[in-house]
């Protein structure tokens, strides 16, 4: 008789595993956490655990609770496709991440084979042009971004030539490849075109040839580590002249890396906790307080890419992994429905994003929001 | 010509942290003949160490520095003579060298999960400014640089070639059965080779440190440029250290420069193909023969 009641309970036990289970959404967040991406990676994930966190503790999307599990990439392509592919074959919803464009690039067919959303922090304009109906920014992608930052050469600093420095990178090539064009538009004349290398670690013969082209500014389309390095050997060579850049250049982690180097540099910036916007600086402060230190745009990235997740779950009322990709798919979400997305969202066909931005300044150490620009496509 | 002095100047102070690893790697030859796979991460973790050290103990940053350099010369000098050397030297050079692979990668991952992936501020002891010379702008930073690594450097030839210890040091390198039939102790000689070696990757790490920040992974690039120039300027000569390391960093400046970034790596390389092609034994380097 006792021996049936051992049966009986290891059957019941044995059953509620799955009804356990049930009751539990898996999300794989595949990220740089070491490597030359570590930087972007780990504020990645930080905004991606606060999401998490908040989430679970309101009850969950749709009453099951968010479990989260991250995939160190080492900031590196082969490593991304195969955490990408583990965590499809482990059932992830949703695949979150990674951030570097050329890991994205590697691995993103797999996800779009499997029919699983994949919402990357990648910039590359490269990434949405292959009609990858899966594949989702949470930033800016660099054609949306490099006309800002052309108009802002030509109109603010009134440069009549620039020196071009950009990380031989997808992101970077990328960028480089998005703003010649826009700059030529513009009538600015490009002085000098430097490439240099991911990880890099001297910069100094790279500061000393753009000093010595002598352009009215200097446009950086560096990684972050790479950033504060570059912004060091900028200053110690003695250049003077206007550094502009997009977000990379201005984040959080630049700034702390770079010290007294950051100061003064200006540039385009797609997500900061310093813009004008309460629900960005309710995120910072939430963030600062979670994990300790200051979120870049990255840390933004990770935890809306979550939010994205809940909103298109709940729109379409059910858990259905293509749906996600179905739902996301030209929507607009506005904070209104789901605080979390923080601002007004337009998400395009092919999965870039429309809203707005700004420009921005460090000054003594912090990054100074200076106006917001629109939407693309208001 | 401003612009090329420029290059130069860059490319010396970064040969004379290549240098100070590069003297790393001919002293354990020189005691032991294997090659420190290791010295690379030899000059990253110093500089990780002293802001551990910042950070756990809310030390200011010169009891932090001063923590932190005492703590790896004493892990990394005596520790790594005693744990990994002695006893790996018994069953060859070969193991010895493998085991020195196996603590590179330990070093490294270990600063990575102990401390972290990401790249940290180091402070500078040096301001962010700069001087004129011949009209090119010279970073402070690099000038401090020469001057420290070649103070060092210099100090390290009186010691070894002036001093009474130095010539002990020297003549254990050299033979050391001899060299203890004279009386000296071989072993004690041995350790010190190993703490100047841990000495000189800790002034490397201080000093480069501002410059390439503090990351786990900084010794990948620092350990195969050094590696490269003790080759050059040839393995069992500390000069030949020296020289092989401005040479590697001058080539590398100027690659950049008037070659290309993304080939820098690979120049370097090429220097290192021909100078193996013409003289094997190194720019400064001596022949070394072997009876079996």
């Amino acid at each position: 008789m006792k021996k049936h009641w051992i049966i009986a309970a290891a059957l019941t036990a044995g059953l509620g595993l799955p009804a356990l289970a049930q009751d539990k959404v898996k999300l794989v967040d595949v990220i740089e956490l070491s490597g030359p991406g570590a930087t972007s990676g780990t504020n990645w994930k930080s905004g991606v655990d606060l999401a998490v966190a908040e989430i679970n503790a309101k009850g969950g999307i749709l009453g099951k609770q968010i479990e989260i599990v991250h995939y160190d990439t080492q900031s590196n392509p082969g490593n991304t496709r195969a955490a990408v592919q583990r965590a499809i074959d482990e059932g992830t919803y949703a695949v979150l991440g990674p951030v570097f464009s050329g890991p994205i690039g590697a691995s993103m067919q797999i996800a779009q084979r499997a029919e699983i959303a994949q919402i990357v922090g990648g910039e590359a304009a490269g990434l949405t042009k292959q009609g990858n109906q899966y594949l989702f920014r949470t930033s800016l992608s660099q054609t949306a971004a490099m006309p800002k930052i052309a108009n802002y050469l030509k109109n603010t600093v009134k440069a009549g030539s620039v020196a071009v420095v950009w990380v031989n990178n997808d992101f970077g090539k990328g960028g480089r490849d998005a703003i010649l064009p826009e700059l030529e538009k513009a009538g600015i004349k490009v002085a000098v075109d430097v490439a240099t290398e991911q990880g890099q670690a001297d910069f100094a013969a790279d500061a000393i040839k753009i000093k010595n082209a002598n352009a009215d500014a200097v446009f950086v389309y560096l990684n972050e580590e790479e950033s504060a390095r570059f912004l060091r050997a900028a200053k110690q060579q003695g250049i003077t002249k206007p550094l502009i850049g997009e977000t990379t250049l201005l984040g959080a982690k630049v700034i702390e890396l770079a010290g007294d180097a950051a100061n003064g540099v200006k540039g385009h910036v797609g997500l900061s906790i310093d813009a004008p916007i309460p629900a960005f600086q309710e995120f910072g402060k939430k963030f600062i307080a979670k994990f300790n230190y200051t979120p870049d745009h990255n840390g933004l990235k990770g935890y809306m890419a979550v939010y994205m997740v809940k909103w298109a779950t709940e729109k379409q009322k059910k858990f259905d992994r293509k749906g996600v990709a179905d739902t996301l798919r030209g929507a607009t979400i506005k904070p209104s429905e789901e605080p979390g997305i923080l601002i007004e969202t337009t998400i395009e066909q092919n999965g870039d994003l429309d809203r707005e931005s700004f420009l921005a300044e460090v000054i003594n150490g912090k990054q100074v929001i200076n106006a917001t620009l629109p939407k693309l496509k208001p | 010509m401003a612009e090329f002095i420029a290059y130069l100047i860059a490319g010396i102070a970064t040969g004379a942290i290549y240098a100070l690893a590069a003297i790393g790697f001919t002293l354990v030859w020189q005691t032991s003949q294997t090659i420190n796979f290791a010295q690379g991460e030899f000059v990253m973790l110093p500089a990780v160490l002293v802001l551990l050290a910042i950070k756990l103990l809310g030390a200011p940053i010169w009891l932090g520095a001063l923590i932190g350099i005492a703590a790896f010369i004493l892990i990394f000098g005596v520790g790594f003579k005693l744990t990994v050397v002695d006893p790996m030297i018994k069953h060859g050079v070969l193991p010895l060298a493998i085991a020195t692979m196996a603590l590179s990668i330990i070093m490294k991952e270990s600063a990575k999960d102990g401390f972290s992936a990401e790249a940290q501020n180091f402070p500078s002891f040096v301001p962010s400014q700069t001087i004129q010379v011949f009209g090119a702008s010279i970073s402070l930073q690099h000038l401090a640089i020469i001057a420290v690594a070649f103070a060092v450097i210099g100090a390290l030839q009186w010691f070894v070639g002036g001093t009474r210890l130095g010539r002990q040091m020297q003549a254990t390198a050299q033979n050391p059965t001899v060299a203890r039939i004279l009386g000296i102790p071989v072993e004690r000689m041995v350790l010190l080779t190993f703490v100047i070696n841990a000495a000189l990757a800790v002034v490397a790490s201080v000093l480069i440190s501002p410059i390439y920040l503090a990351k786990f992974s900084n010794g990948e690039v620092i350990g195969l440029f050094a590696f490269i120039a003790a080759i050059v300027g040839g393995f069992n000569q500390v000069r030949g250290a020296l020289v092989g390391g401005l040479i590697v960093g001058i080539v590398d400046s100027m690659a950049a420069a008037y070659i290309s970034t993304q080939y820098r790596l690979a120049v370097p390389l090429v220097l290192l193909v021909v100078v193996i092609l013409l003289k094997p034994e190194g720019l400064m380097g001596r022949k070394e023969e072997r009876r079996v």
